[in-house]
């Protein structure tokens, strides 16, 4: 009996450490990370799984997405992508219209995410040094994809510093931010099925229906 | 090349269209010939899907990369000419330095243009046209326009394409089949770069005319503010 107890207090000792760290430790960690680092160590980490994980290479797009979800996502204000896309609409959502939007552009956006990702998986990435002020809650990270043939491609992340941690808001290709490109379709949607048609469309792209 | 031809005569055409289908559009501010260029996308979109692309695809199957590189390379290496003319149009002439750089090294050591040494040490393409040169001399963009065969443009960029065509040097080769031939390639790796945007877009547009129109428009404000576009202003 005597043996057990320290056994179980240790045990217990142990889950309360465990929990903790996964309460307070992680978190606490990251929100010392600069938001450049976060962005390079997000991207280095899905490109090194994307580069060596055999199902990826064969094509396996159910993986991608499961890497995606699980190591790019979580980083993503998708809330924040859909409100800034829906423009003034977004105040004429509801909040379950509001979720859905979000739910579906997010998958809209993993799909195309994942497409390019898989495109250019075999180049390198240059990240540009950080200009920011101390305080800033916004920051655009910039890099560059150097690839093997044609000109590098500018990609910029814009950051927004939320309850100490960095989340990615908008993506800017080469000049092209992917969150204000749909404002004017999501316009129209709006103006010819409502907040409900844009729901549907979204939802319909997701499930492989081709665009007009 | 069909493209050239139409050339020609995009003023006229344009302009003819532009008040035949006036009255039908809804109004917007970028876009007034909307249902004009909706109908030329169709009808560009069509012949795309249908010849262009399969030509183009065979092209990446056939022709090795290292040999496609070249053919854009020489491409690039004729821009790179027409991006130096553009600095000194805009009075830029730090980009002029860095452009004829590039052109003397590639044109002189890369011979003639086919391979980019430049860009393997470290000079950048300068990306400037005459569109740009426009708006840096003041002139607005003018309506959005989507052009067959040359896809999106605007009324300024229109007038940049059509400097950009009087200047050459391609049309300016007396021989015919030399000529043509240049230009058929030239398209032929104009397209290939935008494969895989195509089908970027296939995936993540709601609707492909007005994903490619918002995606041009923003890609050439940041062009002309190289690199550094100001804020857009708040929607009212």
């Amino acid at each position: 009996m005597e043996a057990i107890q320290p056994a179980a207090r240790r045990l217990a000792a142990f889950a309360v450490l465990a929990v903790m760290s996964l309460m307070l430790g992680v978190p606490a960690a990251r929100a010392q990370e600069a938001p450049d680092a976060m962005v390079k160590r997000v991207a280095e980490d899905v490109l090194a799984i994307v580069r060596s994980d055999p199902a990826i290479q064969a094509g396996n797009e159910a993986r991608i997405r499961e890497v995606l979800e699980t190591r790019l996502l979580p980083n993503f204000d998708f809330v924040r992508m859909t409100s800034l896309a829906m423009g003034k609409n977004w105040r004429t959502a509801t909040p379950e219209q509001q979720k859905r939007l979000a739910d579906e552009f997010r998958g809209l956006l993993v799909r195309t995410y994942s497409g390019a990702l898989n495109r250019y998986r075999n180049e390198t990435i240059d990240y540009k040094p950080l200009r920011m002020n101390a305080g800033d809650t916004e920051v655009t990270v910039r890099t560059a994809v150097l690839r093997a043939s044609g000109a590098p491609v500018q990609i910029d992340y814009s950051l927004v510093k939320s309850a100490d941690t960095w989340k990615c808001y908008d993506v800017v290709i080469g000049g092209v931010s992917l969150v204000t490109n749909y404002r004017d379709e999501f316009g129209e949607q709006i103006k010819s099925g409502g907040v409900d048609g844009l729901i549907k469309t979204l939802a319909d792209r997701n499930k492989g229906v081709a665009a007009k | 090349m069909i493209a050239h031809t139409l050339s020609r005569f995009p003023s006229a055409v344009m302009l003819a269209a532009a008040l035949l289908s006036g009255c039908a559009a809804t109004p917007s501010r970028v876009d007034p010939l909307e249902p004009m260029n909706r109908a030329s996308y169709r009808f560009h979109d069509a012949v795309d899907t249908a010849v262009v692309k399969p030509a183009v695809q065979a092209y990446i199957d056939v022709v090795p990369e290292n040999v496609r590189a070249s053919v854009s390379n020489f491409f690039n290496n004729i821009d790179d000419l027409i991006s130096a003319v553009n600095d000194l149009l805009q009075g830029k002439l730090d980009k002029l330095g860095n452009d004829l750089g590039r052109v003397m090294l590639n044109t002189g050591f890369g011979i003639g243009g086919l391979f980019d040494l430049a860009s393997q040490v470290g000079i950048e393409r300068g990306n400037e046209d005459f569109g740009q040169t426009f708006a840096v001399w003041g002139f607005d963009q003018g309506p959005y326009l989507f052009v067959p065969f040359l896809g999106p443009s605007s009324f300024r960029d229109g007038a940049g394409w059509i400097a950009r065509s009087a200047v050459g040097p391609v049309g300016y080769i007396s021989d015919v089949p030399v000529r043509n031939t240049l230009y058929g390639l030239g398209a032929v790796d104009a397209r290939a770069q935008f494969v895989g945007a195509g089908e970027m877009v296939d995936t993540a547009a709601l609707d492909r005319y007005l994903f490619i129109r918002n995606a041009y428009l923003q890609r050439r404000r940041y062009l002309v503010y190289d690199g550094k576009p100001p804020p857009e202003p708040e929607e009212p």
